[in-house]
């Protein structure tokens, strides 16, 4: 299994989404989250002094889908959150050691 | 005494009423003969209107009753006009609670809503207790001496004139029953209260606060309300403020100015090498919603201020206050553009506010025209007012200081410019643009200081026995931890996870004895 978690422009979320679910993924996990890559922050103003926002509002989108469909997986993300402008974020893939599903004890790609 | 009076005249409403629309068909109608009837057909008619001026009044003379229902109509209609706007005036608590709490930081909402709060339940007792007796009760030309306590002097409202008798004679122009002079004038009291807890927000401790706000309505804000609107020295010497830009605001505005000062900057405002870290608050939608209803308060504050439901007086006042504030909105959001390079919302909101308070002096004396450009002068002065406190280290969360005490001195001191003696007549006189000289100025002038100088003293007085006693500011670790636990063990938003975008700058400074715990404790310790 591999874990793949996407970082990605909060207003992408429904393309990812449907590039998603469109390959059958069944399920994923968003968060909202702040950071910042190369992007590095912007400059706001609040009663005349300029000050600045280092962590941009992002979203995480997190999947977990059997090894064979991991580069599928992260093409379809890459290809959806792309605008191709500075601050489209980041996708990590990582190895997964084990899953359950809690309902039923289901675990490893069963439980997916 | 007073409370039967107001029975009484609820009483007399209806029978006015119902009385002086009989008497007006039939003296159209029937001529004099058919109206001598009126007395016998007039309690069948309305069995209710059993008002002694009718018993009272002679059956030959339907003119004398007719003036008598009258009378009691103009009250009636007088003291509704006042409680009406009063309660306006109360809503303005919730205005200052938005504006104060969308200003600041999201972990210290509680202990701003919980001042706002208690601030006006203070006031009201302790106006009630000696604040009314103080300013209104007759006495020497610095302070009223005569029914000091909880109103318990004669009083003969709601006749006025000559034909008072009682001890709270500075207010016999108008004619309404004490309670509704007292309501109105405490909801004032309550405003220069609430002001000052916008500029010490953030740090205060909310004890000293709260003891604080019992001084000033008990006798900060009575004492210069007696100079000015109880007859006192400054009344004599000809100075004008028609709804309160320096009795209610500047006495505010100093009184937060000097707990500003007192208290130093919150933590992270500024640099150590002197660099300003704005601290955006936590919510603009909040302190907008408190902007209009503040806007919309004040037409309740300087109408109202007639006291009288004066047809002509009401409605120009109204425009007044209207026009000044949309100038101070307009002037504030285009000076904030050039100046800044974008029209930044607060200072608009703080223009507007601007633009009332500096009206608020001048509203009734002044003409359309003059309110617009007193609004415009104002909105323009509160932005290079929050910039310049801003440089010069006074740390007022919201812009209190600069809307309040600014832009009131300001106000007050336009009616001593734009003044016209034809809207008023032989009040103000004409002030120095419409040929009056410099007379009005002077005593204006005269006020500012004066009122400036006995606040700045009294509120340092105060400000400086508290923190002797029980200190006035929140330790470095609960400041940064936020008060809303420390002050109230609670949170605002118990379930939102609300870390600043604007990142831990803030906490940086060293100055936290002990290890200051950066980003978001309060909401791990909440859980």
């Amino acid at each position: 299994m591999k874990k793949i978690e996407a970082v990605i422009k909060p207003f992408k979320l429904d393309d990812v989404k449907e590039a998603l679910t469109g390959a059958g993924i069944a399920g994923m996990t968003v968060s909202e989250v702040r950071g910042f890559g190369r992007q590095k922050g912007h400059t706001e103003m609040y009663r005349g002094g300029e000050y600045t926002v280092d962590f941009l509002p992002k979203l995480k989108v997190e999947v977990v889908v059997p090894d064979e469909l991991g580069e599928k997986v992260l093409a379809l993300i890459a290809a959806a959150a792309k605008t191709g402008a500075i601050g489209d974020g980041k996708v990590f893939v990582t190895p997964l050691q084990e899953a359950i599903r809690i309902r039923t004890g289901e675990r490893g790609e069963s439980a997916l | 005494m007073t409370r039967r009076r107001v029975a009484d005249s609820g009483r007399g409403w209806w029978g006015g009423a119902v009385a002086a629309l009989l008497v007006g068909v039939m003296l159209t109608a029937g001529g004099a003969a058919l109206a001598q009837d009126k007395p016998a057909e007039a309690p069948a008619a309305a069995p209710a209107a059993a008002a002694p001026a009718v018993a009272a009044a002679s059956p030959a003379d339907p003119l004398k009753t007719l003036e008598a229902k009258a009378t009691d109509l103009k009250v009636a209609v007088d003291t509704v006009w006042v409680l009406a706007t009063a309660f306006l005036v109360f809503f303005m608590n919730l205005g200052f609670a938005s504006v104060e709490s969308g200003f600041c930081r999201a972990k210290n909402t509680v202990t701003i809503l919980a001042k706002n709060f208690v601030v006006f339940a203070v006031s009201s007792i302790a106006f009630l207790a000696v604040g009314f007796g103080i300013m209104f009760g007759d006495g020497t030309p610095l302070f009223g001496a005569q029914g000091l306590w909880f109103l318990g002097g004669a009083d003969g409202s709601p006749a006025t004139g000559e034909a008072y008798k009682g001890v709270y004679s500075a207010l016999n122009w108008t004619g309404v029953p004490l309670w509704a002079k007292f309501f109105f004038q405490l909801v004032f009291a309550g405003t220069a209260a609430t002001i000052v807890s916008g500029a010490v927000a953030e740090r205060v401790k909310f004890g000293a606060f709260y003891l604080f706000s019992f001084a000033m309505v008990g006798l900060i804000y009575p004492v210069v309300g007696h100079w000015i609107w109880g007859g006192g020295w400054l009344a004599k010497l000809g100075f004008w403020d028609f709804a309160g830009s320096t009795v209610v605001h500047s006495v505010g505005g100093w009184a937060a100015l000097i707990g500003a000062v007192m208290l130093g900057p919150r933590l992270g405002k500024y640099g150590k090498d002197g660099r300003v870290n704005p601290i955006p608050g936590h919510s603009i939608a909040l302190g907008t919603l408190g902007v209009f209803v503040l806007w919309f308060g004040w037409f309740g504050f300087n109408p109202g201020s007639t006291m009288a439901a004066d047809p002509g007086a009401i409605a120009r006042i109204a425009v007044t206050t209207n026009t000044a504030a949309a100038g101070g909105a307009v002037a504030a959001s285009v000076v904030a553009w050039l100046l800044l390079g974008k029209p930044d919302l607060t200072m608009i909101l703080n223009g507007a506010l601007a633009g009332l308070v500096a009206i608020t002096a001048p509203c009734a004396f002044v003409s359309v025209p003059s309110s617009l450009v007193i609004g415009f002068a104002a909105g323009a002065l509160v932005v290079l007012s929050v910039l310049f406190f801003e440089r010069v280290h006074v740390d007022d969360p919201v812009g209190a200081v600069s809307v309040h005490l600014v832009c009131g001195a300001f106000g007050t001191l336009a009616l001593g410019l734009f003044a016209q003696d034809q809207f008023s007549p032989g009040t103000t006189g004409n002030g120095l643009l419409f040929g009056g000289g410099t007379q009005l100025l002077r005593a204006q002038l005269t006020g500012v200081v004066a009122v400036g100088l006995f606040v700045a003293v009294a509120a340092g007085l105060f400000w400086s026995i508290l923190s002797a006693v029980m200190g006035i500011r929140v330790p470095a670790e609960e400041e940064l931890e936020g008060l809303d636990l420390g002050e109230h063990g609670i949170s605002a938003y118990p379930e939102f996870h609300a870390a600043p975008a604007w990142g831990t700058g803030v906490a940086a400074p060293a100055v936290a004895p002990g290890p200051a715990r950066v980003g978001t404790p309060a909401v791990e310790r909440g859980r």
